[in-house]
């Protein structure tokens, strides 16, 4: 007889995917915070860039293989002076915050990593190598950001062409996916209320219902967490990374709160107390290179140069100006009160009475990235760009870049030549100007 | 899988198309133009260390997915068994007017929030500062900025203690309402399910 089969049919190991939370919604809810924030990330670093003034000079230039990438190089302006300060905060402190999100994104569609079949059709198999470009590009750029910033140069080469030549490797597989799953994800987005899913509380949250999302689980377990709560712990993640990290960026009494950033302390106090990110003695800095024999040479056309003492530096019309240093790691500080002689009036010693050009900057330091480093005419003659000789009313200090230094507004920190020896005036390399 | 939306079925080369590649036309234009670009610059990436850049490219993904996420969904998978959660949940006012046994429930449940929540911060601070708490580049970080490399590990132990204790706290506020409210007056609905209590 045709008994009724009692025995269910052989039921497939419940498998790691249970959260009952994931599911098209959620997924797209984090999907579009990134949407938001990663444009961000990508548009302050492709600035970041170009506040070097990488096509002025090789020097200026840690990516010279750059081609087509290089498109948009403009010159970057003086002004406002806080400009490079808010571009690199805004970069590093948005990445150390997006952190949880792109997490939880991860977590959304990890059970996507092992779908059966693993291959599908020919579409199928290119759509999961760009999505390997694009998981890999995500972490690639945030691992090396976060490594960067925090002085662990772990990473295989330098690190401005692996962040930057990932940054684009990233920005093109990301750029499919948004194209690719943007429709998708506005679907998913109008499928639930979202302020109705931040009255629900755990006892009434349900699974997203079945599709072929491949997102929603299939055995769903009972909740022990909202969405709300869900979105909230990854919120509160983002909200405590921002609270340990921004005071690096923001400076002054606030500068203290960063407890975990590595700039959220002041080396010392007083006038040359505020922070330093590459020492005398890490740059090899002579103490015999700054005494008496110091001297500083300013060259110009034809063969024109001027040797100065630090007595001569003194006796020419002294300068004040209010400029925050700001570095590529995304800390800064607040506005510091420089003094010393103007760049367009050094120039003018050499032969440029007026519209002087850009200057090829060197320091004493005699080996290292950036001993050396070419500042743009627009620099030169804005009246703020000082080769600083005190700062808040004090000498240098060695570590400050004693007895002068290069100070302008809105050019990120190691464009601000500690130590400097020699300025060629009409220069971006070395050798004679041109 | 991808999201270029299905269009009535035509005949003729564009069905033949789907029918070989598996998606319309426009899905696969849209990725051999992301290919170009990061093919483009993933050239200019790879001139160097080449092995050593893609391993890292490929091998943050697989730690990411292969070891980092087992080893978080491990454990609060753990939790749960330590916890005995079985999940679903009863909101605090009806845990507050239910049995004892539905109040454990709603202990053990919030005790794992009250425990995960805590534990996701802490260790998402520890994950993005781990250069700095390990002392990973301390000699150079102390040289470069002249700090003292050796703070962030107990800044990081004092921030997860008060992250803990200021969770513990609010479960105690919570636990404390859901007993403080455990006779609430009765309406008149659900008392009239009971039994009247006899009349002195």
């Amino acid at each position: 007889m045709n008994a009724p089969r009692r025995t269910a049919r052989p039921r497939l190991p419940a498998g790691p995917w249970r959260s009952p939370l994931r599911g098209p919604w959620l997924t797209s809810v984090f999907g579009a915070v990134l949407l938001a924030g990663l444009p961000v990330l990508f548009l302050t670093g492709l600035l970041s860039y170009a506040a070097y003034n990488p096509d002025l000079s090789p020097l200026n230039d840690k990516t010279p293989a750059k081609g087509l990438l290089g498109f948009y190089l403009f010159s970057w302006p003086t002004h406002p002076a806080w400009l490079y300060r808010l571009n690199q905060g805004v970069h590093v402190t948005l990445g150390v915050v997006l952190v949880p999100v792109l997490l939880a994104k991860l977590w959304s569609v990890v059970p996507k990593l092992f779908t059966m079949p693993p291959v599908r059709s020919l579409a199928h198999a290119l759509d999961r190598l760009s999505l390997l470009l694009l998981v890999g590009g995500a972490l690639f750029e945030f691992v090396t950001g976060l490594l960067n910033a925090q002085l662990d140069y772990l990473f295989p080469g330098s690190f401005y062409p692996l962040h930057f030549y990932g940054a684009w490797v990233f920005t093109g597989a990301l750029a499919a996916h948004v194209a690719l799953r943007l429709p998708r994800t506005v679907r998913a987005l109008r499928s639930r209320d979202f302020r109705a899913e931040l009255r629900t509380p755990t006892a009434r949250t349900r699974p997203e219902p079945q599709d072929d999302s491949g997102l929603v689980s299939s055995h769903p377990a009972e909740p022990t967490m909202s969405r709300r709560g869900a979105l909230g712990m990854v919120g509160l993640g983002s909200l405590a990374l921002f609270a340990v990290t921004a005071g690096q960026s923001l400076g002054g009494p606030l500068r203290e709160t960063a407890l975990l950033a590595p700039h959220g302390r002041d080396p010392g106090s007083g006038p040359n107390g505020f922070p330093v990110n590459k020492t005398a003695a890490i740059a090899h800095i002579r103490p015999q290179d700054l005494g008496e024999r110091w001297r500083l040479v300013v060259r110009g056309p034809g063969g024109r140069a001027a040797t100065l003492t630090l007595a001569d530096l003194h006796a020419l019309a002294q300068y004040r100006a209010a400029l925050p240093i700001a570095c590529v790691e995304g800390w800064s500080t607040e506005n510091q009160h420089w003094e010393g002689v103007r760049l367009r009036d050094l120039a003018r010693l050499v032969g440029y009475p007026s519209d002087p050009p850009g200057v090829f900057v060197e320091s004493v330091q005699p080996a290292g990235s950036f001993r050396a480093v070419a500042l743009r005419a627009n620099q030169v003659r804005d009246g703020r760009s000082l080769l600083a000789l005190r700062v808040n009313g004090a000498v240098l200090s060695y570590d400050h870049g004693y007895p002068a230094r290069i100070i302008v507004p809105a050019a990120p920190g190691v464009m601000n030549t500690k130590w400097v020896r020699q300025l060629t005036f009409g220069a971006s390399d070395f050798g004679e100007p041109a | 899988m991808s999201d270029v939306r299905k269009r009535p079925q035509r005949r003729g080369p564009a069905r033949l198309f789907r029918t070989v590649y598996g998606q319309p036309p426009l899905h696969l234009l849209i990725l051999l133009a992301s290919f170009a670009l990061c093919g483009y610059a993933a050239a200019k990436l790879l001139d160097g260390d080449w092995r050593g850049i893609a391993e890292w490219f490929v091998g943050a993904a697989l730690i990411h997915d292969l070891v980092l996420v087992p080893l978080y969904g491990g454990t609060d998978w753990l939790l749960h068994r330590v916890l005995r959660v079985r999940g679903g949940s009863t909101d605090a006012a009806a845990a507050a007017a239910a049995e004892p046994d539905v109040r454990t429930a709603w202990l053990r449940l919030a005790v794992l929030n009250h425990v995960r929540v805590p534990a996701f911060v802490s260790l998402l601070l520890l994950l993005v500062y781990w250069p700095l708490i390990s002392q990973d580049a301390g000699p150079h970080y102390q040289a470069a900025t002249l700090l003292t490399p050796g703070v962030f590990l107990g800044r990081w132990l004092l921030i997860t203690a008060a992250l803990f204790a200021a969770s513990a706290a609010l479960l105690g506020v919570r636990w404390w309402r859901v007993r403080g409210h455990r006779r609430p007056p009765r309406p008149p609905v659900v008392r009239s399910h009971r039994p009247q209590p006899p009349q002195p």
